[in-house]
């Protein structure tokens, strides 16, 4: 009987050896434990005692050629071989299991109530059949009849995930009308996006036939992409977040009519002063000084001018209430989100506690640590976008104000003087959406007109 | 296939390390080496070999046998401004300087109040696989993770092993560098040449997909990024995140990776109860429950001290390209 | 322990010490006591909720800082060296910011009292754990002599208990290997809580373990402090010019309790301490300063009188500081970001 010898592992992390010289050749009688070959690897030099006594048959691999571990080096015929068998393998965790669900066609009861839905017979109690709902009706793919019966809807929703739960209420879809495709019958996320029509239908989960593999980095089956990473020819699931904001605009521009000016600001002298103290401000407090604080410090000031800036249009009476606080809120843009902390009571801060203010609810916003308590209560909104270059923009207001505030990009620009002479100016526009319903042109123009005075006259030193 | 360009080379794990190592003692005269077998040896599985020679026996220093003070010495040569690399020669041993590393150079900037600190790394192979038994195999990041003032990596590709050792090494705090020993000579990569730094606290997606984020670390990622690929043959689409810093720990890539796929398989090495896999799913669930479509799951070692010696035990205790496969398709098709 | 014969002014002289030199062992002996003493009044008046007292040890600490080189050697103590922490330099300002926990400490409020810090004075921060530290001055010292820092040496110094400590051993054979500039100083107070010397080690004259490292081993009279100056500048020289390690053990005795949460009776008796009471360093230093004629009856009253004023002051301007905030927790635990997830 022949026994091969393989490459041993000469070194815990070693993975190849390298045949040195063979100190027998074909023909030679060789006893077990005697040496027969010198074998070299990067940690250690060993002579390797053969497992078996016989006389070597073959040397497979030449003096000086180095291969893996466990590759076949020479052939001895021996008295006898050793046996290997393979290790037992344990069995892999169990898989995770969840509860079935029932899947039984309709009870007799129903099937009569289902004939006799046309007209009620009176003396009967006949329970109403459950219609399929609206987004599951008209030629939806996975159906199953639905039954009438309250503590289904418990017995459904056990097992669901959350993420289930989550798409189903977010899409109207009734979970118990979806087919499962998952484990056991399982509804999965992907099955009630199916259902609500946003993921193509049909097999997800099948397998493709057996092909080479393809190069990765696509989405798989369900087209789908994130809002923080968009890819074309796919579809985006709205998280509810963003659901709330596309609902909220549209409820915005429904009930408001939005109207629009801008004025022209030139803020040379403020931002002299902001330049003159932000080094300062920023050592002292930590918190970097921005054109923001000065600006709304002009706002809150224009607003005690112009209070039905700083007021909502009821419904009630109807009416309009003025607000008593002034609350400003920030409109701080998010890779994918927007929210409007609010600076509450801002006609009471300087430009310092305003600054400080802000830094804060802006560092907590990044750091996704706003409270609900940060973002109510707002009653007029500045909405700094210049930040990325715009010249002039038309927000849509936030729901229950009166108007919301731009600050447009800074430039430098020429401008013709009182005396006529030009002169190279720092120059911003500031724009404002307004709720025509609260306010007409008089007073918004009549704001911009103030807020742009008040601008004008800040700096170039001041206290903060 | 890793292929050399002009600009990089391909390296296994050890000439990684071996490489930034001595990139590091040449570019700064405050870095030392302190360990057993360090200096003629060149450590036991050669790292450091011919150090000594180039270097010079007082930076490339040969410790007797006593790891508290190799770790509790590098804490003060750290505080006295040099930036001493110490070696536990396996991690096996550690256990003596838990105090050291634990209650003293984790706690000698917060006790301080910033006044000292402790720019220390300390270097160490762990892991299994290598028919190591009891006290060549053990993996240790779960007992330390749990402690503020310590940073803990665990790269495993030859190009993650250079740029994190280089971040570790200009870290002003302590770092657990820890490195699989079978990963040593079986994995090779290729190397960008000249000095980079990976920020430790960054997990890198190795491997891209949309029905199941797998996240792993150590010798199990190359074993998961195998399973995922022959899923991938099956028509799956599995993503593999190498977390490659286990303090601090990259939230924003799971939660993104997690949000995507909906489903989470943690894969590590170490023993399940208490393991990273245990801090993983409680910050998923905390943070990111609404978007699970199936119960996180953790692959890991059963809870027993240690694998064995004898074959048997020790491919009991340890995992498998197939084991992992078979958790991953059930869980790609639950 | 060691006798001490009576000095006259001539064999004063023999330490290289002027008057104001021995004035100032002398000071830093009496504010040592002083500070201790305030340190428990006032956890006996419910304002600070530990104390930890170091009596016995005034003539070994005062006596080392004198031979302690300000600028140049570092210092790695441990949580009974209040009197060698203001001998090299600190104030006690500084010591009462620590017993108040005010955010001004330089550990921020953040340790035990007498947990001192201070990079100015080349104090090196350390824990309750007793010999972590030990380790830490070697690598120290390591580096000095990798720096080539010649003139400069670590002084480490730690009780008799913790010589039983697996990292003492540790830290003393590296340094012996490597010839370190360090200096070990054994202030052996005789008592390990309540453990005595008798049930700590197989051989009590600690000094003589020396030489089972490779370094010279010397004892010598801790309630001397000049004695004590002596022996403890003759090692840092030796440190400081190549000729490597020392053992120094200095024999005191400690006189109180181990801290405010020990009760010392329940393992020894009242007439032990008050035997070794007779030897008390302070009056016994000040009785050899006055028979010398280095010092008055008038200017040791003014001193007392100086070192408690001082002492009034320090205490009132401490106590007045703010406490660290709960926003302090989060600080300096890295450089940068403290979460661990990120």
């Amino acid at each position: 009987m022949a026994t091969t010898i393989t490459m041993p592992q000469l070194g815990e992390t070693v993975t190849e050896g390298t045949v040195e010289r063979w100190l027998k050749k074909p023909g030679d009688a060789v006893e077990k434990y005697e040496a027969f070959v010198e074998v070299s690897t990067d940690k250690v030099n060993s002579e390797v005692p053969s497992p078996v006594t016989g006389t070597i048959k073959e040397l497979l691999v030449q003096e000086g050629a180095t291969v893996a571990t466990g590759t076949p080096i020479a052939v001895i015929d021996d008295v006898a071989a050793a046996s290997k068998s393979a290790p037992a393998t344990k069995p892999a965790e169990t898989a995770v299991t969840q509860e079935d669900r029932e899947t039984a066609p309709p009870k007799s009861r129903d099937a009569m109530a289902e004939s006799a839905n046309l007209e009620p017979v009176p003396g009967f109690n006949i329970p109403q059949l459950e219609v399929k709902s609206a987004a599951a009706s008209s030629g939806a793919p996975a159906m199953v009849p639905p039954r009438s019966n309250g503590q289904r809807e418990e017995a459904a929703l056990r097992g669901v995930s959350p993420a289930v739960r989550r798409l189903a209420r977010e899409h109207h879809i009734d979970v118990r009308n979806v087919r499962g495709s998952g484990t056991n019958g399982r509804v999965t996320a992907d099955d009630v996006l199916a259902a609500a029509k946003l993921v193509p239908s049909g097999a997800p989960k099948a397998a493709p036939p057996m092909e080479a593999p393809r190069a990765p980095s696509k989405p798989g089956p369900g087209n789908t992409s994130t809002y923080a990473d968009p890819i074309p020819g796919t579809t985006i699931h709205l998280s509810s977040m963003r659901r709330i904001i596309a609902e909220r605009m549209v409820e915005s521009r429904k009930t408001a009519p939005h109207a629009w000016s801008m004025v022209e600001v030139d803020v040379t002298n403020v931002w002299e002063w902001r330049k003159r103290e932000k080094d300062r401000f920023e050592r002292d407090t930590g918190v970097k000084l921005t054109l923001l604080p000065f600006f709304i410090r002009a706002v809150v000031e224009s607003l005690a001018a112009f209070p039905l800036m700083n007021a909502k249009f009821l419904t009630e009476g109807p009416s309009i209430y003025v607000e008593k606080d002034v609350n400003i809120g920030i409109a701080i843009g998010l890779p994918a989100n927007l929210v409007v902390p609010v600076i509450k009571h801002a006609d009471k801060l300087s430009i310092k506690g305003i600054a400080l203010a802000a830094g804060d609810l802006i560092e907590r916003a990044r750091k996704n640590k706003l409270s609900t308590d940060d973002l109510k209560d707002g009653t007029f909104t500045v909405n700094n976008t210049g930040a990325n270059g715009s010249l002039a923009s038309a927000p849509i207001i936030n729901a229950g104000q009166a108007g919301i505030v731009t600050m447009e990009t800074v430039v430098k620009r020429p401008m013709v003087q009182d005396d006529d002479s030009i002169a190279i100016r720092f120059v911003m526009n500031s724009c404002l959406s307004l709720d025509h319903r609260v306010v007409d042109g008089y007073v918004a123009s009549g704001f911009l007109a103030d807020l742009k005075k008040r601008l004008e006259s800040m700096g170039p030193r001041g206290a903060l | 296939m890793a292929v050399a360009t002009s600009s990089s080379k391909v390296l296994n794990n050890v000439e990684a390390v071996r490489d930034t190592l001595y990139e590091a003692l040449k570019s700064d005269d405050r870095v030392v080496i302190l360990g057993e077998d360090v200096g003629a040896r060149g450590n036991v599985f050669l790292i450091t070999k011919d150090f000594v020679k180039e270097f010079g026996t007082e930076r490339i220093i040969d410790t007797p046998i006593a790891e508290a003070s190799i770790v509790g010495i590098a804490v003060g040569m750290a505080m006295e401004g040099l930036r001493p690399i110490a070696e536990i020669q396996f991690a096996d041993f550690i256990y003596p300087s838990f105090n050291q590393i634990v209650g003293e150079a984790a706690k000698t900037r917060y006790r301080s109040n910033g006044e000292y600190t402790c720019p220390l790394v300390i270097r160490t192979p762990y892991g299994g696989g290598v028919r190591g038994a009891l006290s060549h195999s053990v993996s240790i990041e779960a007992l330390f993770y749990h402690v503020p003032g310590l940073k803990i990596v665990v790269p495993s590709f030859p190009a993650d092993v250079k740029g994190l050792l280089n971040a570790a090494i200009d870290d002003p705090d302590p770092v657990l560098f820890l490195e699989h020993k079978k990963t040593y000579r079986l994995i090779k990569g290729e190397v960008p040449d000249g000095h980079y730094v990976i920020p430790i606290g960054k997990a890198d997606v190795k491997k891209e997909g949309s029905q199941l984020t797998v996240v792993s670390y150590g010798l199990y990622v190359h074993w998961a990024l195998e399973a995922a690929n022959q899923l991938e043959s099956e028509g799956m689409s599995v993503e593999v995140i190498d977390l490659r810093s286990v303090r601090p720990m990259d939230r924003n890539a799971i939660l993104q990776s997690v949000r995507k796929t909906r489903k989470l398989l943690i894969v590590h090495e170490d023993n399940k109860f208490g393991g990273i896999g245990a801090e993983i799913s409680a910050m998923v669930a905390e943070e990111a429950l609404f978007d699970l479509d199936a119960p996180i799951r953790r692959l890991a070692a059963p809870d027993v001290p240690a694998m064995g010696y004898a074959m048997p035990l020790e491919e009991a205790y340890m995992s498998s390209p197939a084991k992992m496969a078979d958790a991953m398709r059930e869980m790609v098709k639950f | 322990m060691a006798n001490t014969p009576t000095q006259t002014r001539k064999s004063l002289e023999r330490h290289g010490l002027s008057d104001d030199q021995l004035k100032a062992i002398f000071r830093t002996m009496l504010l040592q006591r002083q500070l201790d003493n305030r340190g428990f009044q006032l956890n006996r008046q419910g304002k600070v909720p530990f104390a930890l007292g170091s009596e016995g040890h005034e003539a070994l600490q005062a006596g080392a800082a004198m031979a302690f080189a300000r600028g140049k050697d570092i210092l790695a103590p441990y949580y009974r060296d209040l009197g060698l922490s203001v001998g090299i330099g600190l104030t006690p300002y500084e010591i009462m910011l620590s017993i108040f926990a005010r955010a001004a400490d330089h550990n921020g409020g953040r340790q035990f009292p007498n947990h001192y810090s201070s990079k100015r004075a080349g104090l090196m921060s350390f824990s309750s754990i007793l010999a972590a530290h030990i380790p830490h001055a070697v690598g120290a010292a390591y580096a000095l002599q990798y720096r080539k820092e010649t003139g400069r040496a670590v002084l480490v110094t730690f009780g008799d208990g913790t010589t039983s400590e697996g990292e003492w051993h540790e830290s003393m054979n590296f340094a012996a290997v490597h010839k370190l500039p360090i200096v070990f100083l054994c202030e052996n107070n005789q008592w390990a809580i309540s453990t005595p010397l008798s049930l700590q080690m197989g051989q009590p004259d600690i000094y003589k373990r020396g030489e089972g490292y490779g370094m010279p081993g010397e004892q010598f009279d801790g309630f001397d402090p000049l004695a004590t100056y002596d022996a403890v500048k003759r090692a840092m020289e030796r440190a400081r010019n190549g000729g490597g390690p020392t053992l120094l053990e200095g024999v005191c005795y400690r006189f109180l309790a181990h801290s405010t949460d020990d009760n010392d009776l329940t393992y020894r008796t009242r007439e032990e301490i008050d035997e070794h009471r007779k030897d008390d360093p302070l009056p016994r230093f000040e009785n050899l300063l006055l028979e010398s004629g280095v010092i008055t009856a008038e200017e040791v009253a003014a001193l007392k009188k100086d070192v408690l004023r001082e002492t009034n002051e320090a205490t009132d301007k401490a106590e007045a500081m703010p406490f660290p905030t709960a926003d302090d927790l989060y600080k300096h635990i890295y450089e940068g970001a403290w979460e661990p997830w990120q």
